[in-house]
């Protein structure tokens, strides 16, 4: 160890490995896990975002997720929140749509606007 | 960078692992191979979280879930519900009156709680020195070996205002300045990982937790007063501390914080364990020089101090574990934030070992400054079992026991001093009325005694008097005279002992003669025990008149010293009971019961009923 840089780099490594572990992400991704959502492929999306995300060494996005959400007829669902922004619902997603919306949303920042089904402020 | 979607933080401090944290991890691993969710999930073992009451407990992250009390058979719903849908599930989490607690930060154990040598105890892997890098760790030696020059380390130590947390609560840039002075070339320091005190694992968990906080933390120590080695003493009792140690020096080696030329500086630095037999008296830090250098483990006069002459004659610092993890925060944060929390005297935060009759013990870190009162209630969650309070025991075998009328002091070195404890090294030891407070004397007495090295008169044969009177003072012999002899021997070995081991045995026995001297008449005037604890005052009756004449209790008495019949019911023949309590435990109709005092049937009774008997 030499220079304080050499540290920080490192740090900054390592932090990205631990961000699980802090709130501070720039965006979160939620899929919705219900039954329904699992029966209709929510796992797959799941994977898909999770590939996808790491793949393209997206630091600041946060993937999780979370059970019933009562739009059963639209899933697997898929929630897209950034800080200060409208939250976004996305339904009836395939892992295919999935990528596309890390790609064009998550990345590009343009909402994929066929796919919304809600769009709630919070 | 990894598909990881979720941390589970499994703490696998000693607490938890007793009550099968490590089955537990087994488990989920097994469930979560099961459900193909192994490139998803870490599960990481960190050290201790604090509640131990809980146990075992997990945290789960991104959501920062805080689960207690998880059983193996919990495991699949969780894996299922929890980190496959999403769904956390209620019924483990922590709950107080009707109300839910889902993430740490809401859990009441944790409100009053400031964590500086903590922090990070329980929220890393402490086996990855990535972890403990990613948290800001080596920063602050960083900091110090490029921008600052030892006599700055020491003035922000000094304007920090923080005292040794082993016991003494000496100034701790004072004692470095001693060591900083001395011309020479070779000198050491030591990291006083002892730890003796019974009821106490402060430092076992700093060390196992967070290891590579001390070893920053004694390096900063190291630069600042001129020494290129360092140990770390720590008692064979502690193997996963002395593991966890040896791992992050290796780990440190690694990435060159160890070694030569530390970034890029002329400090050159290397450090390794010793392991101490675990005698109470080599955390003296002149008996535990002497059991480094492979001596028997008995102190020496001081001065010279180990300052001026330590290990090998060298100028040597001795630090306790806790002190040392202050000192990167320190670093970082400034000596104003530090000196901002806490009193007058005494700054920053405290970790304390919370034990006994309460709701929540545990590991648990608070301002210097906080009143008993917060500490027992607020942050302990008060008595169990709804009793009532009766008195805290602070700094172990050497500390004293303070009572009801004291929970408004705020715990600082010199409050808690005045008033006959003393803050030690943390340890805090909660009673309840069921607790006598002679035998709660004897028992740590007892403990000093065994402890005793033997070198000095005063303490070697003056604290067994002073255990053999309170022996006999609750085997309800003890005589009129013997309160005045306990004090005064008490300050003869006070006075007269050359180690802080004897110099603060006797407080126990002192403070409780203070406070609860009540208590001990009743047992030297009145034979009588008001606690029901010391088994030669008290005795047990059977009430004739409510007794089924079942013969339960007649047939257990490992004694059997119940007589009696179905028509006649049962009694106890009082010379022969040995106060087991086992009839009490077994009578179905609960008309046993335990008294205070000795029975006082007149002999020539008790004849009679022999005599009636025999017909
Ligand atoms: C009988 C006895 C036992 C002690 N045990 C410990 C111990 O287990 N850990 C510790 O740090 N200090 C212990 N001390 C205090 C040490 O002698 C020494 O003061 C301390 O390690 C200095 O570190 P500090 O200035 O950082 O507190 C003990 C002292 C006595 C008299």
């Amino acid at each position: 160890m030499k220079t304080l840089e050499e540290l920080r780099k490192i740090r900054e490594k390592a932090q990205n490995e631990m961000k699980m572990r802090n709130s501070e992400s720039r965006v979160k991704v939620v899929v919705g896990m219900g039954t329904s959502g699992i029966a209709l492929g929510a796992r797959d999306v799941m994977k898909a975002i999770l590939d996808e995300v790491s793949n393209r060494k997206l630091t600041d996005v946060l993937v999780t997720q979370t059970g019933e959400k009562g739009l059963s007829s639209m899933e697997p669902v898929v929630d897209v929140i950034e800080k200060g922004k409208p939250k976004i619902t996305y339904g009836n997603v395939t892992p295919e749509n999935a990528r596309k919306i890390v790609v064009e949303h998550i990345v590009n920042g343009k909402v994929v606007s066929d796919l919304v089904v809600a769009t709630k402020n919070d | 960078m990894s598909l990881k979607r979720t941390d589970v933080l499994l703490c696998c401090g000693s607490g938890c692992v007793s009550a099968g944290a490590l089955k537990l991890k087994e488990k989920l691993l097994q469930e979560i191979v099961k459900r193909g969710l192994s490139d998803e999930i870490n599960i990481i073992e960190t050290g201790c979280m604090g509640p131990c009451d809980y146990g075992p407990v997990m945290m789960v992250y991104p959501e920062g879930v805080f689960y207690k009390k998880v059983a193996l058979t919990d495991v699949e719903e969780l894996v299922e519900e929890h980190f496959m849908k999403g769904r956390p599930i209620k019924r483990l989490m922590v709950q107080e009156s009707e109300e839910v607690y889902p993430t740490k930060k809401e859990i009441p154990f944790y409100q009053l709680q400031e964590k500086v040598a903590l922090k990070n105890c329980g929220l890393i892997n402490p086996e990855k020195i990535e972890e403990y890098i990613a948290t800001g760790g080596y920063e602050a030696l960083g900091k110090v070996l490029t921008e600052m020059k030892p006599a700055d380390v020491i003035q922000i130590i000094k304007d920090s205002g923080l005292r040794g947390r082993g016991g003494a609560g000496f100034p701790t840039a004072m004692k470095w300045k001693f060591v900083y002075d001395q011309k020479n070339d070779e000198k050491y320091v030591i990291c006083n990982g002892d730890e003796g005190d019974p009821g106490a694992f402060m430092d076992r968990s700093l060390l196992e937790g967070d290891p590579h906080k001390i070893l920053e933390g004694m390096m900063i120590a190291a630069y600042a007063v001129g020494a290129k080695k360092g140990f770390f003493y720590i008692r064979a009792e502690y193997p996963l501390a002395i593991k966890r140690i040896k791992i992050a020096i290796e780990q440190s080696k690694k990435y060159g914080f160890l070694g030569e030329a530390i970034f890029d500086s002329d400090f050159a630095f290397d450090a390794e364990v010793r392991t101490g037999a675990g005698a109470f008296v080599c955390g003296e830090e002149t008996a535990l020089i002497a059991s480094l250098e492979g001596k028997r483990g008995h102190p020496v006069l001081k001065p010279p101090y180990p300052a001026i002459s330590g290990l090998w004659n060298k100028p040597t610092l001795v630090n306790n574990v806790e002190t040392l993890a202050n000192l990167s925060a320190i670093i970082i944060n400034g000596a104003d934030w530090f000196s901002k929390m806490g009193t007058e005297t005494s700054k920053g935060t405290k970790v304390f070992a919370l034990t006994g009759d309460l709701n929540n013990t545990g590991l648990v870190e608070v301002p210097m400054g906080i009143t008993l009162k917060d500490l027992i209630y607020k942050v302990g969650g008060g008595i169990s079992e709804g009793k009532k309070f009766k008195a805290v025991q602070l700094g172990g075998p050497s500390g004293g026991c303070l009572m009801d009328e004291h929970l408004s002091v705020q715990i600082d070195y010199e409050s808690l001093q005045q008033k006959g404890a003393m803050m030690g090294s943390g340890g805090v030891i909660v009673m309840d009325d069921s607790n006598c407070m002679v035998n709660v004397a004897k028992f740590f007495l007892e403990f000093s005694v065994e402890e005793s090295c033997g070198k000095c008169t005063p303490c070697r044969v003056g604290l067994r008097e002073m255990y053999l009177i309170l022996d006999r003072i609750t085997k309800g012999e003890g005589k009129p005279e013997d309160l005045d002899k306990l004090e005064k021997l008490g300050k003869t070995v006070k006075e007269l002992s050359l180690c802080g081991l004897g110099q603060s045995a006797p407080n126990p026995v002192l403070s409780t003669i203070r406070y609860f001297r009540k208590e001990y008449e009743e047992h030297i005037f009145n034979k009588r025990c008001e606690a029901k604890v010391c088994p030669d005052l008290v005795h047990f009756l059977i009430d004739k008149d409510k007794c089924l004449g079942c013969g339960l209790c007649a047939q257990k008495c490992p004694a059997k010293c119940i007589i009696g019949s179905r028509e006649e019911k049962y009694e106890i023949v009082q010379t022969d009971c040995v106060k087991c309590s086992t009839c009490v435990e077994v009578c179905p109709v609960n008309v046993i019961e335990k008294l205070s005092g000795q029975f006082d049937a007149s002999p020539k009774q008790e004849f009679k009923k022999y005599a009636d008997l025999y017909e």
